[in-house]
């Protein structure tokens, strides 16, 4: 059977034709001038049917190589609970555009609210967004709003070890405006927070880290937050939420600013994407934070409902004066981190992030005893390290050789930030989700490689 | 018809400024809070900042609206008014009683180039 996609029938076109008193369709565009209608019909290839359509994808689809993944850098394969895609995918939640009568919308709104609700107690601050892009698009925003918020501040301080995209885009919106991103250097794979001191001056907004950072590792903010307030500026802190399970929170480290990602938190790899961006802030910055925020509130009748609120931060009101022009948010994935986060519970929450701890540190335990790698820096780390090799024929070999037996053993940093100095550096992830046989087996296989 | 106070000055973005010896207070009219409606939020200048004539100060925001306050005239805030952290509806009942920041040093130049009662009154008319 060939099943059009489009569901006009000829008798449907001959009647639409005739209640508009015209005979044919050349009749309908008679009066647009012979020089501007095609003489002959398009020449792209005839259509094809459903079932032709659905065999080329799957056999492009097919083409895809299946392995274990030890992949992160952004994106984790962490367990989702079965919930998560059955509750996501009810259309009443798929189809729903952003809520233009916000407030006919409860359902969406009182999601929208959990969201955030759950977002401030996982960063510890006191007021959330309903969600933004992705991280890099957060990193952004934080950094405009630190701006915005300091007076005759231009210059935003950036640590070298934040995720090598956010770092990307921050520089394209910097591009072209008066305002500009320093670098803080890094040593040893963390932020060189000993070269705040130098570099704090009026221009100076704020300071963008991350933690765990590009590398996977923990950095150490004892103090930096009090540095940066000493000199009116503020501090802001890029984490994967789910290491906020078993790591200090950002407002334990002082900051003004939490942002991230929450791909962690429910969302599937998708190749890459779409992922969901957060944003929390402290009390002192409500005013300023960007897009939309959803309130709870009662209505006439004294029942609790829930509104957009604080609206005259947002461009439709302030126009070029609004905090930010993000309007939107990241409506579906956002709901998938709430159904995802409401399934596991703190408890949940705990546990996965003690799992993919425990079970990063048995493979790099036992990938250091191998010749021809090192773990380089001392340093603490959660679900992701850096192995270095020593020389890029090796690691070639390496990446090569566990593909072969159905393992991704890790991303190259270089394929990231493109840049030489990171040749050697294989970031390896450890989520939950590896069981114990898919350790040995990367690690048997790493055992024959190296020796 | 707006409430115009005799012994202020106001300037072109309705704000008034009234001095008491070496500080001037600054508030908005009577005519602006008319039109912005009931006001539902103040942001306060920071402590301590030098602002010049015409510079973007703080904001205001209605249920309608957000506008900024344009400082009328040079000086250092000394002093915001708390009061209208938990109450800005205190514009709207009494928008002269009520200022919004204080300056000192001021520029008294400025001050004096700025309306007077009359003036700011034909100013409206005008409008």
């Amino acid at each position: 059977m060939i099943y059009p996609y489009i569901p006009h029938t000829d008798a449907d076109r001959r009647a639409m034709l005739k209640a508009i008193g015209v005979e044919s369709i050349d009749d309908l565009f008679s009066g647009l001038g012979a020089d501007l209608l095609l003489e002959d019909s398009v020449p792209i290839s005839h259509g094809r049917t459903e079932d032709e359509v659905q065999r080329m994808i799957d056999s492009i689809a097919q083409r895809n190589v299946r392995g274990i993944p030890f992949l992160g850098c952004g994106c984790y394969d962490h367990i989702t609970p079965a919930t998560v895609r059955a509750l996501s995918s009810l259309p009443s939640f798929v189809t729903a555009y952003t809520p233009y009568q916000a407030e006919m919308s409860q359902g969406l709104l009182q999601a929208i609210y959990e969201f955030q609700s759950m977002i401030c107690e996982i960063t510890g601050l006191d007021v959330a967004n309903a969600s933004l892009y992705d991280g890099a698009n957060a990193a952004v925003e934080a950094a405009s709003l630190m701006l915005a918020a300091k007076r005759k501040s231009r210059v935003v301080l950036v640590s070298e070890t934040i995720h090598p995209f956010a770092l990307k885009v921050l520089n394209t919106w910097a591009l072209g405006t008066e305002h500009s991103i320093t670098l803080i250097p890094q040593l040893d794979g963390t932020a060189d927070l000993e070269k705040l001191e130098s570099m704090l001056g009026d221009e100076v907004a704020g300071l963008i880290v991350q933690t765990p950072n590009r590398y996977g590792l923990l950095e150490d903010y004892t103090s930096v937050a009090e540095r940066l307030h000493a000199n009116g500026s503020l501090l802001t802190i890029s984490a994967d939420p789910l290491s906020l399970a078993i790591q200090k929170s950002p407002a334990e480290w002082g900051a003004d600013i939490a942002i991230g990602d929450t791909q962690a938190l429910g969302l599937p790899l998708a190749f890459g994407g779409p992922s969901c961006g957060y944003m929390a802030v402290s009390q002192a910055l409500l005013r300023r934070i960007p897009g939309r925020v959803v309130g709870a509130t009662v209505d006439s009748q004294g029942r609790r409902g829930y509104t957009l609120t604080l609206q005259a931060r947002e461009q439709h009101i302030k126009r070029e004066r609004a905090t930010s022009n993000i309007c939107s948010n990241q409506a579906l994935a956002a709901l998938m981190t709430t159904i995802h986060l409401s399934s596991l519970g703190w408890g949940g929450m705990v546990e996965a992030a003690q799992q993919s701890y425990a079970k990063a540190h048995y493979l790099a335990y036992h990938l250091a005893q191998l010749p021809g790698v090192t773990l380089v820096w001392d340093k603490p780390f959660w679900c992701e390290f850096p192995l270095v090799f020593s020389d890029a024929k090796r690691m070639r070999k390496f990446l090569q050789e566990l593909r072969n037996e159905g393992i991704f053993a890790g991303v190259r940093l270089s394929s990231l930030t493109r840049k030489s100095a990171d040749e050697l550096v294989l970031l390896v992830a450890v989520t939950e989700k590896r069981s114990r046989e898919e350790l040995e087996l990367y690690l048997a296989a790493a055992r024959r490689v190296l020796k | 018809m707006s409430k115009i106070l005799e012994n202020l000055r106001y300037s072109k973005d309705h704000e008034w400024v009234r001095i008491d010896g070496q500080r001037a207070f600054v508030g908005i009219t009577d005519h602006a809070q008319a039109e912005l409606g009931e006001i539902v939020y103040v942001e306060l200048p920071p402590v301590g900042e030098r602002y010049e004539q015409g510079e973007e100060i703080s904001t205001v925001e209605s249920v309608k609206a957000a506008s900024p306050i344009v400082n009328p005239v040079e000086g250092v805030v000394v002093e915001a008014n708390e009061n209208l952290d938990g109450s800005p509806e205190l514009i709207n009942e009494d928008c002269y009683a009520n200022h919004l920041y204080v300056l000192s040093p001021f520029d008294q130049s400025q001050y004096d180039g700025l309306m007077s009662a009359d003036e700011y009154a034909t100013f409206l008319a005008s409008l």
